[in-house]
């Protein structure tokens, strides 16, 4: 263990930790909030969009007040307001959930171009604001493997952090998240018991909504402090690959998160050393394992039975 | 629905799409013009703009009709694929890879004459955007990764292995930009309209759409193609190679795509650049949708499509509104479409489709 430790208390591997966690955070909201759309049994394409949107409203509100926790509450809010929408296509309608939610994505990108443009013209000179930072931890930053990972983050990823405990609970604990699990296998069963399928379906979808929300506020207020047009950059849809990875499970959607900041932050810091791969190969490498996971791990996550099937009401006996 | 349709009910078929297409286009116009209002502008001046710019005189109608090559060729690609049931959401890196290929022959070849040169890179760029979505088909038919999100991701690889590509082997030696050597006057597509841009790329676009056309509603594989869009299971206990027509889906998308990056890059751009598409991969989808999968009507919403993006930018610079407008406009078209009613080859593809 001695040979590793001065290896470990490397700043430059303790820079790789804590950018490793830094870069996870967002993709992570965005899936926790998969996990709970798609456990009720609603395919969530629409991440990509509400991360978007909320990096997009955060961003405006947080400029506009000129107090953060302003943006984040309306990054929440609209990642809200961009879910119930897909929910009023998916699950009032019945719509293909696939479709919705790509055409989701792209009035979203759509809509953030617009106003953004609307809001702050098209000058070359983007408005920027004192995104969060750091909290001193003091000496707990300083604990190997653990400090960096942990200790040397901003106010949104603890929040994050608490949410992936708080999912955990409300999916194996709570009656809510039983009913969310019930409505995802087997609607039918749930409704003959009593559960409001509908009502709980779009409950999930609006969690999802608040926490893609969040993960796209942590891009514009966390990361860099700017919007940039379609700064989401396919994280939402990467985000349903560690969904799978994760197994549908808020541990292992932190770890599968964990593994694809670990990629970036490896990507990142690969760029500035001399090893002879051209940039381009590095920026490839999130999608690449995106791929690879996916390939490697589909069919065995065990997805809810009830997955992207819409449900009609009363209609318990013709299923 | 009856499994052996006669040909012409099936081309009269089209006019409930066309009507709820229409009304879905309305619809999302009136929201653009709230749109527009907030803008601080009147709803009408600007579409005034976007119209008269985009089909009010003979250059206008001619970069509209240039527009409408790569959304039309992406969009029958797509639909297509959407025919077999395939999502595929890659169109945009196929057509990057197609565009690439093309250019790097285009090239190569310098001082061929057109008669070769120009089918040779039409081949290449169909195949460089096969073969990357056949990529796609292995992962889904091979490994169960639903092409949804590996051609999303496909799309990012490619546009960064093009990028890699233009900056290191196929740059231009003599160009500080990342881009190809110019194309020598037999690599490019020939103009139709003198004093205009317009290239005989949008008689591929239009041959392509009746070939495809002709292929859904006249030929047995057409036939097996819907069938297995509609229903792989009953496809199967007919006795259909369910899975050939799977691939034939991802392949048919990525060759049109590549195609259209073959009309940008030999028609329009006269050299590969980053920057090839604004997403055309991406408005593809909103085309084929609006188009209801339909060949004919790929074309027509093809061409709406492309009005409104050509529009845009004399509505941006006339009225001051911003031309990202019309992606939204897009989105929305789609969205009051399937509100209306969801297409029934999606409706039925619901029931089949498990994301695991």
């Amino acid at each position: 263990m001695s040979r590793f430790l001065p290896f470990l208390a490397d700043p430059v591997f303790a820079g790789f930790l804590s950018a490793s966690m830094r870069l996870a955070i967002p993709i992570l909201l965005a899936a926790l909030g998969g996990l709970f759309s798609e456990r009720s049994g609603v395919l969530n394409i629409g991440l990509e969009g509400a991360m978007l949107i909320g990096a997009f409203v955060g961003f405006v509100a947080a400029f506009a007040s000129g107090n953060l926790v302003v943006g984040v509450l309306a990054a929440i809010l609209a990642g809200v307001v961009f879910d119930l929408i897909l929910g009023f296509y998916a699950i009032t309608l019945g719509a293909n959930q696939v479709v919705v939610g790509i055409a989701m994505n792209l009035l979203a990108a759509g809509f953030t171009a617009y106003f953004y443009r609307l809001i702050f013209g098209a000058g070359t000179q983007s408005p920027r604001i004192d995104a969060f930072s750091q909290l001193d931890l003091g000496q707990l930053a300083d604990i190997p493997l653990v400090g960096p990972l942990l200790f040397r983050q901003d106010p949104l990823a603890y929040i994050a952090l608490a949410l992936i405990a708080l999912a955990w609970f409300v999916t194996a604990k709570s009656r809510f998240g039983l009913n969310v699990r019930a409505v995802g296998e087997h609607p039918q069963a749930a409704e003959t018991l009593g559960v409001n399928v509908i009502l709980i379906r779009y409950a999930a979808l609006s969690i999802s909504g608040a926490l893609a929300g969040l993960g796209g506020a942590y891009l514009s207020l966390s990361a860099t402090g700017v919007f940039i047009d379609n700064m989401t950059a396919g994280r939402g849809y990467i985000a349903l690959a560690i969904l799978i990875l994760g197994r549908r499970h808020p541990i292992g959607v932190l770890l599968a998160a964990l593994l694809f900041g670990a990629a970036d932050a490896l990507q990142l810091r690969a760029q500035l050393l001399p090893i002879g791969v051209p940039l381009q190969f590095l920026l490839m490498l999130p999608y690449v394992l995106t791929i690879v996971v996916l390939a490697g791990f589909v069919g065995r996550g065990g997805a809810p039975a009830a997955l992207g099937v819409p449900f009609r009401p009363g209609r318990s006996g013709d299923a | 629905m009856s499994a052996t349709e006669p040909t012409r009910a099936a081309r009269w078929a089209l006019s409930p799409a066309l009507a709820g297409g229409a009304l879905a286009v309305l619809a999302a116009f009136l929201v653009g013009a709230a749109l527009i209002a907030a803008a601080g502008v009147n709803p009408l001046t600007a579409y005034a703009a976007l119209f008269e710019s985009a089909l009010g005189s003979r250059n206008g109608i001619a970069e509209t009709l240039l527009r409408t090559v790569p959304l039309a060729l992406c969009g029958l690609g797509v639909a297509l694929a959407f025919r077999s049931g395939v999502f595929n959401v890659g169109a945009e890196g196929q057509l990057f890879l197609g565009g690439t290929a093309a250019a790097a022959v285009g090239v190569a070849g310098a001082g061929w004459p057109s008669v070769l040169l120009l089918p040779a890179m039409a081949m290449a760029a169909m195949l460089a955007g096969a073969l990357w979505s056949g990529v796609a088909a292995v992962l889904k038919l091979r490994f169960r990764a639903d092409e949804l999100i590996t051609t999303i991701m496909l799309n990012y690889v490619a546009i960064h292995f093009v990028s890699y590509l233009l900056h290191g082997p196929l740059k231009d030696p003599n160009a500080a930009l990342a881009q190809t050597t110019r194309l020598t006057n037999e690599a490019r597509l020939p103009v139709l309209l003198a004093g205009t841009r317009l290239h005989a790329g949008i008689l591929m676009a239009i041959v392509a759409a009746a070939l495809a056309h002709l292929f859904l509603w006249k030929r047995t594989n057409g036939f097996r193609l819907r069938v297995v869009g509609l229903n792989p299971r009953a496809a199967e206990n007919a006795g259909m190679n369910v899975r050939a027509m799977i691939v034939f889906g991802f392949l048919i998308c990525g060759a049109l795509s590549g195609l259209a990056g073959f009309a940008e890059v030999s028609g329009v751009q006269r050299r590969m650049i980053e920057n090839l598409s604004p997403g055309f991969g991406y408005t593809a989808i909103m085309v084929a949708l609006l188009g209801a999968t339909s060949p004919l009507g790929v074309l027509a919403a093809a061409f709406l499509f492309a009005a409104l993006q050509i529009g845009a930018t004399t509505m941006e610079s006339a009225a001051g509104v911003p031309s990202t407008l019309t992606t939204i406009i897009q989105g929305l078209v789609v969205l009051f479409l399937i509100g209306r009613s969801a297409a029934p080859m999606l409706r039925d593809k619901i029931a089949a489709r498990r994301v695991t």
